[in-house]
């Protein structure tokens, strides 16, 4: 199980710095979820793992898991949830503003009318 | 236990949803509340401060639980006095915003103004690793809504290059959390000092790599060089108030590296050996250079105040980096004095828009208000080349003075003085560009139906000169500020008191049994 959690860690991480570096937008946030994922992934092992045991102390528990990590992944959860449709707000509205999803382009030189104008 | 601690978190958290659901087509209304509110943050900080500046650690335990169970807040010299510093800052910033009219030209600025102030609030106080993490994300969310607050498509892009930058650096920040709870099972700071302590010199790979990953993390946040990419476009794009409240946001990755690499991590514990001298010192070096190389090079003047940031940030780092109790009471004052003259000149350079129409360091016609503004530019560019008079003078010689006795002296001292003359050359060239060859140029007739330009209002002034005058009054009460920025750095450096007060006090513990014998 070890090997499974580990190489779930490294494929996930893997794949989302791949995404992210394509440098677009919409590769680049799911690159984004998929680095989520995996530190969520990172952070339930954490508190090493074990199967089958209950995350509360109970009496007839002879074996239990570390219930901290698992409120870490769930507060984790919901704040990435939160950033993901932040960043996809406004990756659609740079989108729709100037017809290109490229991440890295710099301000181009009409960017004071824009930085200027309140409306 | 007193609850005024609390205070800080809770009020803006209460304020900001107030004026979205109750004023929110009021723009009046909103101003008053958000004033009030950051009238009140500075009330209440104050009085922390001077219950923290006898030595005395504030604990509050949230709900009663005791400290590795529950949540704790902390109250020491260093967290309540960048509490000061964040309120007062925020009172000019949000006169400037209401002066330039800048708050109502997107929607919610106040109320995210307020979650800004909770999260920045929460992060100087919180005194576990975890609750750094959230209250982090939480002055994010809120600077991600101010970033792009009033539009505009190169603002837009800007924006999301910055939540990207940031958001990365978060997974980065769970990374280095999974790593250190793994290690050590715990994510209070107290109670980690106190096992990272224990951890043998043999057992050093994970722990190593936490601290590693941390301080990525914190140096993305303080926008070290390599790690700057993010702030010269998104501080330049963001309008003029947001990017003077910011100001604040770099320091907070300073205050965090000081923080957890004095208490957690200190620079005599070997597990964590050269991660100071080795690393941190050179990319600081490399960041005073880069900034001030890049206020040379600037184009624009909004470009140009985000380079000497990051060459401001640099100037602090080298003092932290020494990790000794000069130099971190150095850079202590040197937080303060940069958080002041970046945020005035943010300030200042929308007074320049204001009166010319942009920002291009090419002579121009003259523009509306001149002499109040270059006055205020000269000042401000003298605080933050560090020239004497003023309070980027005497933080240099505390931080040359902290570098003296290093192995590395004589780099310290090149850099910091080099890329002082090349931030001098730099301002004086914009200074000129703008407000001197102005009278050289040719102006053009003036249209019949024409409106001229209007001169910035009176209250940006008012909240720009604010700033100006506390850096003024830093330079003046000079000996006070160093001296209890000494008093800082030696409780820094002595955190058994702090550690004890965390860990020793009781409260509500996960055991039941233990629960019924205190009653």
């Amino acid at each position: 199980m070890e090997l499974l959690v580990a190489s779930a860690v490294g494929v996930l991480t893997a794949g989302g710095l791949y995404l992210i570096l394509r440098l677009r937008t919409f590769p680049v946030i799911l690159g984004m979820s998929l680095l989520t994922y995996a530190v969520n992934v990172f952070l339930f092992s954490s508190g090493r793992l074990t199967v089958g045991a209950p995350p509360i102390l109970r009496d007839d528990a002879t074996v239990y898991t570390d219930p901290l990590p698992q409120a870490l992944v769930l507060t984790a959860i919901v704040i990435s949830f939160g950033m993901t449709a932040v960043v996809v707000m406004i990756a659609l509205g740079a989108y729709l503003g100037s017809d290109d999803d490229h991440v890295d382009d710099l301000p181009g030189p009409d960017a004071d009318e824009n930085a200027e104008g309140g409306t | 236990m007193t609850h005024w601690i609390i205070a800080p978190v809770v009020l803006p958290a209460l304020l900001a949803p107030f004026i979205v659901l109750a004023a929110r087509y009021h723009i009046g209304i909103q101003r008053v509340f958000s004033v009030a509110g950051v009238l009140a943050l500075i009330a209440i900080s104050a009085g922390l401060a001077w219950q923290a500046s006898d030595g005395s650690v504030i604990l509050y335990q949230l709900s009663d639980w005791a400290a590795p169970f529950g949540i704790v807040l902390v109250g020491d010299r260093l967290s309540t006095a960048m509490l000061l510093l964040t309120a007062v800052l925020a009172l000019f910033v949000l006169l400037f915003a209401i002066g330039s009219d800048w708050d109502s030209r997107g929607r919610h600025f106040h109320a995210l103004f307020q979650f800004q102030m909770m999260g920045i609030m929460g992060a100087f106080l919180t005194g576990d690793l975890f609750n750094l993490f959230v209250f982090f994300e939480v002055l994010l969310i809120a600077s991600y809504g101010l970033m792009i607050h009033a539009g505009g498509n190169a603002r837009l892009k800007a924006g999301v290059q910055y939540v990207l930058f940031n958001l990365i650096a978060s997974s980065l920040f769970l990374f280095a959390l999974g790593s250190i709870y793994a290690e050590t099972g715990t994510l209070n700071m107290a109670d980690l000092a106190n096992r990272v302590a224990l951890i043998g010199p043999e057992e050093t790979v994970g722990i190593r790599i936490a601290a590693v990953l941390l301080i990525l993390v914190f140096a993305v946040k303080a926008a070290i060089v390599p790690l700057h990419f993010w702030l010269p476009s998104s501080y330049a794009e963001a309008c003029a108030p947001v990017a003077a409240l910011f100001a604040i946001m770099t320091k907070i990755g300073a205050y965090a590296i000081i923080r957890v690499y004095t208490m957690i991590f200190p620079p005599e514990l070997e597990v964590t050996a050269g991660l100071h001298d080795v690393w941190l010192l050179p990319a600081a070096l490399l960041s005073l250079a880069i900034g001030m190389l890049g206020v040379l090079a600037a184009q624009k003047l909004d470009r140009l105040v985000a380079y000497s940031v990051i060459g401001s940030m640099g100037m602090v780092m080298v003092s932290i980096a020494l990790f000794t109790p000069t130099g971190i009471a150095a850079a202590i004052y040197y937080i303060i004095h940069s958080t002041l003259a970046g945020a005035a000149l943010f300030l200042i350079a929308d007074l320049v828009r204001t009166g010319r129409g942009n920002l291009d360091l090419t002579a121009q016609p003259a523009m509306a208000g001149t002499a109040l503004t270059s006055a205020l530019f000269f000042i401000g560019a003298i605080a933050m080349a560090g020239l004497p008079p003023l309070s980027g003078f005497l933080g240099k010689l505390l931080v040359l003075d902290a570098g003296y006795d290093t192995d590395l002296m004589v780099w310290i001292w090149a850099i910091v003085l080099g890329s002082s003359l090349i931030s001098i050359v730099g301002f004086a060239r914009a200074g000129s560009v703008l407000f001197w060859k102005a009278h050289s140029v040719h102006t053009p007739e003036p249209e019949e139906d024409a409106a001229p330009r209007p001169s910035p209002a009176a209250l940006s002034y008012v909240a720009t000169g604010g700033l100006v005058a506390l850096l003024a009054a830093h330079t003046v009460f000079a000996g006070q500020v160093h001296g209890y920025s000494e008093k800082i750095a030696a409780q820094l450096f002595a955190p058994a008191p702090y550690i004890a007060t965390v860990v020793e006090t009781p409260g509500k513990l996960s055991d039941p049994t233990t629960k019924t014998e205190e009653h």
